[in-house]
């Protein structure tokens, strides 16, 4: 989220460049001083945003969306309140439960601990930008298959984890999948599911073990 | 009369999920995402005051807020207010106004903005602290703790005399928080022509009656629809105070108001399950048959637990002696009023504190008498409907997990991460009744089935769709399932494990209704399979619509089940893994099986969490809850997550019941008695943090217990 500055000269590279400026101090306070204060104030003049709103333009599931936020406004809200794309939830509102993983650019972020302003310029994928009914993608089709869901409020966040996971690392062991889900919650308990599904999406089988006795047959 | 068919062909089978291709693809929209045009966005002013006494509210400024259409007061507080009499603010996050405005940002900065001046009062937010007798009041008409209510039979006090062993112990539990993923709320629009709301609810019936009575319109112009809803777990029945907020902004602002809660407002004020402070008593004579019982127990269910409020329905009061016979009894249990929020039923209300109570004496017993735990219940479950099954389950069971060779003295595992295994057993009723359903039928050969339930994630749209395909010989898929609507055939709220047995057969009836009339009508003597299309265009323009109703025999109740759980402990960390869980249920007739496997996992594993994790803190210096969030409240998650085995009883013959409950029932108790096993002495409190393992191991010398 924290990478190399913004063409846009918005306040993403303040931010960052503000965030290492820490580590880079220690060093200046012997050496480099007046280049960092150089540098500093190169960035202060660059273009303030807010805290009024102002128009972005997100690229979103490969559209282009113009909206106009305030700074403040998280990915997560500008996509559930000003977009359609609702498919991804706000849960915890604060990077505990997953539910809010988006895709910016190809990488796995909690979208409500990220700023809208922020992901100009970037390639945002949400759930629906994965695959839709009829053309669901092989690990939302394996959610389906091995009833990787209940109430389903979690679902499009562990589909996210699980889809990132299976890009890096195609065949899986259990405690990958275990250690890649581990920032999502789920409450209805979906979870041995939700294992054999992306063990299933990446071509590897375990099964379940649930077995039926009918009542005439027991002593 | 409608029946089961014999040989169903997708009824019982592992069929996926009908909605599960729109709820992987976040094309399923939940009343959290509804944007109707010009929608507002909704919140909620709470107490920052553990109690108060409120001297001024100013929501003027509020309104100056730019973006920001209409602010309210909350219901209660402007009865009060209007009324002349004290607004008195009870705990921290009750409600005082609501805001709606263009943004979730105009809101956050409109709340800010509200003034309210209050005195604040002594209060009291520990149960141990409520209960004595010079402690602030919560009501003031009443004292904290309610009078004890006595229940006794034959000779208590003299039948201790009489065992053999008698053991005592004192086992507590916490306050448990529902937090469904999906919080509570609304998106309510209120025109002219009446009330939409969609809701996150488990009975869209009680919501559509509660704003009926709350906003003073007829329940025939409230329309509530869930078409999905994001959990539940016994916690959202009508809409309460939030709903109806929504409801006064959506006609201020005369524009739709969402309204869902935040996660931290979820944690204070929409329910949880009643802690439990229970002084048990328990002796078996020589035979091993349990003779004497004396129990006293008290719990909070909050401001719910005294006073003008009773806390109704969320499970205060135990189950003593839970599911076992013992002839000699003595029960005693009272309320205490906190400073916190109420109560409100949560999956199987008051069983998992009883079974984690009498299930944990019941193994110190066994241990003191050197008998087996499972021979101990096969000897006393004897008497509670299911313990035919459960005494069967048993021994399945303990076959299947390998009980006798596995289990050893408690304390005998050698090494410093010790294993220890356990078990505990649970009865539920599951029976329901009274749904209503209609099936239309167009001439295309397209076919909707409608009743007005809903699905909080169990299944029950599939299995309706299931059970249509298997009376028209048709594919699931060619189903279309209408749940959640008011305006559908009423069904009522999705409570107690009843959905299934009160739905299923109004759908049969209403299924084998419609087939009778399409093959009257058209004179096609077998209308169903390849004979469908064919028949349904003899329709001629007008679709065929025909209703169903719950009917006795098609499905029951009492079901029976007990769990096997193996732990490790590790005595230098405390750490507790739970390694393996094995579930032996009876379920009846199981209408889906995968859905409803996926519901016993999912019990397994919110039993998980009520065994090792989850506790509600509160502040006894602030009032304030310290965790109203899931970096602080633990919840399960994957790689907690053990090996979880199931056996079915296939039971067709008794028709559905419905288990949404039971499999979360004995989980705690099954886990706390392997880690009993494991380490040879009681943690007799959940839930079993580290902290408590090396407390109960003498280990913990330097922290507070």
């Amino acid at each position: 989220m924290s990478e190399s500055s913004s063409k846009d000269g918005f306040s993403v590279s303040r931010r960052t460049f503000l965030k290492s400026f820490g580590t880079t101090a220690a060093v200046a306070a012997t050496a480099q001083v007046e280049a960092v204060a150089a540098e500093l104030d190169k960035v202060n003049k660059e273009k303030i945003v807010g805290p009024d709103a102002v128009p972005i333009t997100l690229q979103v599931n490969g559209k282009a969306i113009k909206l106009t936020v305030e700074p403040r406004v998280t990915l997560l809200d500008a996509m559930r309140n000003m977009t359609q794309f609702t498919g991804n939830k706000e849960v915890c509102d604060r990077a505990t439960c997953g539910a809010c993983s988006m895709f910016v650019d190809d990488k796995l972020v909690y979208s409500c601990s990220m700023l809208a302003i922020e992901a100009q310029g970037k390639k945002v994928t949400t759930i629906e930008g994965l695959g839709q009914p009829g053309n669901l993608s092989p690990v939302q089709a394996a959610f389906v298959e091995q009833d990787a869901l209940m109430c389903g409020y979690c679902t499009p966040g562990f589909v996210m984890s699980v889809t990132a996971l299976l890009r890096k690392n195609p065949k899986p062991t259990e405690a990958d999948v275990r250690h890649a889900c581990s920032g999502n919650l789920c409450r209805c308990g979906t979870y041995p599911r939700i294992l054999q599904a992306a063990l299933k999406a990446a071509g590897v089988t375990k099964i379940s073990k649930t077995e039926v006795i009918p009542y005439g047959n027991v002593a | 009369m409608a029946t089961w068919p014999e040989k169903p062909t997708y009824i019982s089978s592992h069929h996926t999920r009908i909605d599960g291709p729109l709820k992987v693809s976040g094309a399923a929209k939940y009343p959290s995402d509804m944007q109707p045009d010009g929608w507002l966005y909704g919140m909620i002013l709470r107490s920052k005051w553990a109690a108060a006494k409120v001297t001024k509210i100013n929501l003027d400024p509020a309104l100056k807020v730019p973006g920001i259409k209409a602010a309210v007061l909350a219901p209660a507080v402007e009865e009060r207010q209007k009324a002349g009499s004290d607004v008195t603010l009870r705990y921290y996050g009750e409600e005082i106004a609501g805001v709606a405005g263009t943004s979730k940002q105009a809101c956050l900065d409109a709340l800010k903005a509200i003034q309210v001046e209050a005195t604040e009062l002594p209060f009291a937010v520990r149960e141990e602290d409520a209960k004595a007798d010079d402690a602030p009041r919560v009501w003031e008409d009443a004292p904290n703790l309610s009078k004890f209510s006595v229940r006794e039979t034959g000779t208590v006090d003299q039948a201790f005399s009489e065992c053999s062993a008698v053991v005592e112990g004192f086992y507590t539990t916490p306050v448990q928080i529902h937090n469904p993923l999906e919080t509570h709320g609304n998106t309510v629009s209120w025109t002219d022509d009446g009330i939409t709301c969609w809701a996150s609810t488990q009975g869209v019936s009680g919501v559509r009656d509660d704003l009926s009575h709350g906003l003073g319109v007829p329940a025939s112009q409230v329309r509530v629809i869930s078409d999905f809803m994001g959990g539940g777990f016994g916690g959202k029945f009508g809409p309460i105070t939030e709903g109806v907020i929504a409801g006064l902004l959506s006609k201020a602002a005369k524009a739709p108001v969402r309204l869902m809660l935040t996660r931290f407002d979820e944690a204070l004020a929409v329910g949880n399950r009643p802690s439990s402070f229970q002084k048990i008593k328990l002796g078996a004579k020589e035979d091993g048959t349990l003779h004497a019982f004396e129990f006293e127990n008290y719990g909070t269910a909050g401001i719910g637990a005294g006073g003008s409020t009773a806390g109704g329905g969320s499970g205060l009061a135990l189950r003593a002696p839970y599911i076992y016979t013992v002839p000699n009894t003595r029960v005693k249990q009272a309320g205490v009023a906190v400073n916190a929020g109420s109560a409100r039923a949560f999956r199987a209300p008051s069983c998992p504190p009883s079974s984690f109570g009498m299930e944990s004496i019941m193994d110190d017993l066994a241990v003191k008498m050197n008998i087996d735990p499972v021979e101990f219940r096969l000897k006393n479950d004897n008497r509670t409907p299911g313990w035919e099954i459960r005494q069967k389950e048993y021994k399945i069971g303990a076959e299947k997990f390998g009980w006798k060779e596995k289990y050893k003295k408690p304390g005998s595992s050698q090494g410093i991460v010790k294993t220890g295994i356990g078990c505990a057993g649970s009865a539920w009723g599951g029976g329901g009744r009274g749904s209503q359903a209609e099936v239309e039928i167009h001439p295309d050969g397209s076919v909707e089935i409608r009743c007005g339930t809903q699905d909080l994630g169990t299944g029950t749209k599939t299995y309706m769709a299931l059970i249509g395909a298997d009376i028209f010989g048709l594919k699931p898929e060619q189903i279309t399932v209408r749940i959640g609507d008011t305006r559908f055939p009423p069904s009522g709220g999705s409570g107690g494990s009843s959905t299934s047995p009160s739905v299923s057969p109004a759908i049969l009836d209403a299924c084998t209704n419609a087939l009778k009339v399409l093959q009257d009508q058209t004179g096609v003597a077998d209308a169903r399979g390849e004979n469908w299309s064919g028949a349904c265009k003899k329709l001629g323009v007008n679709p065929l619509v025909a209703q169903g109703r719950w009917q006795q025999g098609l499905s029951s109740q009492n079901t029976g089940g007990v769990q096997f759980a193996e732990v490790d402990v590790d005595t230098e960390t405390g750490f507790v893994k739970v390694k393996k869980v094995l579930v032996v249920q009876d379920g009846g007739l199981i209408l889906s099986r995968l859905t409803c496997e996926s519901i016993l996992n999912g019990g397994v594993i919110m039993g998980m969490g009520y065994a090792l994790y989850e506790e509600r803190v509160m502040d006894r210096n602030s009032g304030v809850m310290l965790n109203p969030n899931f970096e602080t409240y633990k919840l399960t998650g994957l790689g907690d997550v053990p090996e979880i085995e199931i056996v079915f009883f296939d039971m067709p013959e008794r028709g559905v019941i419905g288990i949404g409950e039971p499999s979360t029932i004995p989980t705690a108790a099954a886990i706390a008695n392997a880690v009993a096993n494991a380490i040879g002495v009681r943690v007799s409190s959940l839930p079993i943090t580290p902290q408590r393992v090396l407390a109960a191991l003498g280990k913990d010398k330097l922290s507070v217990a």
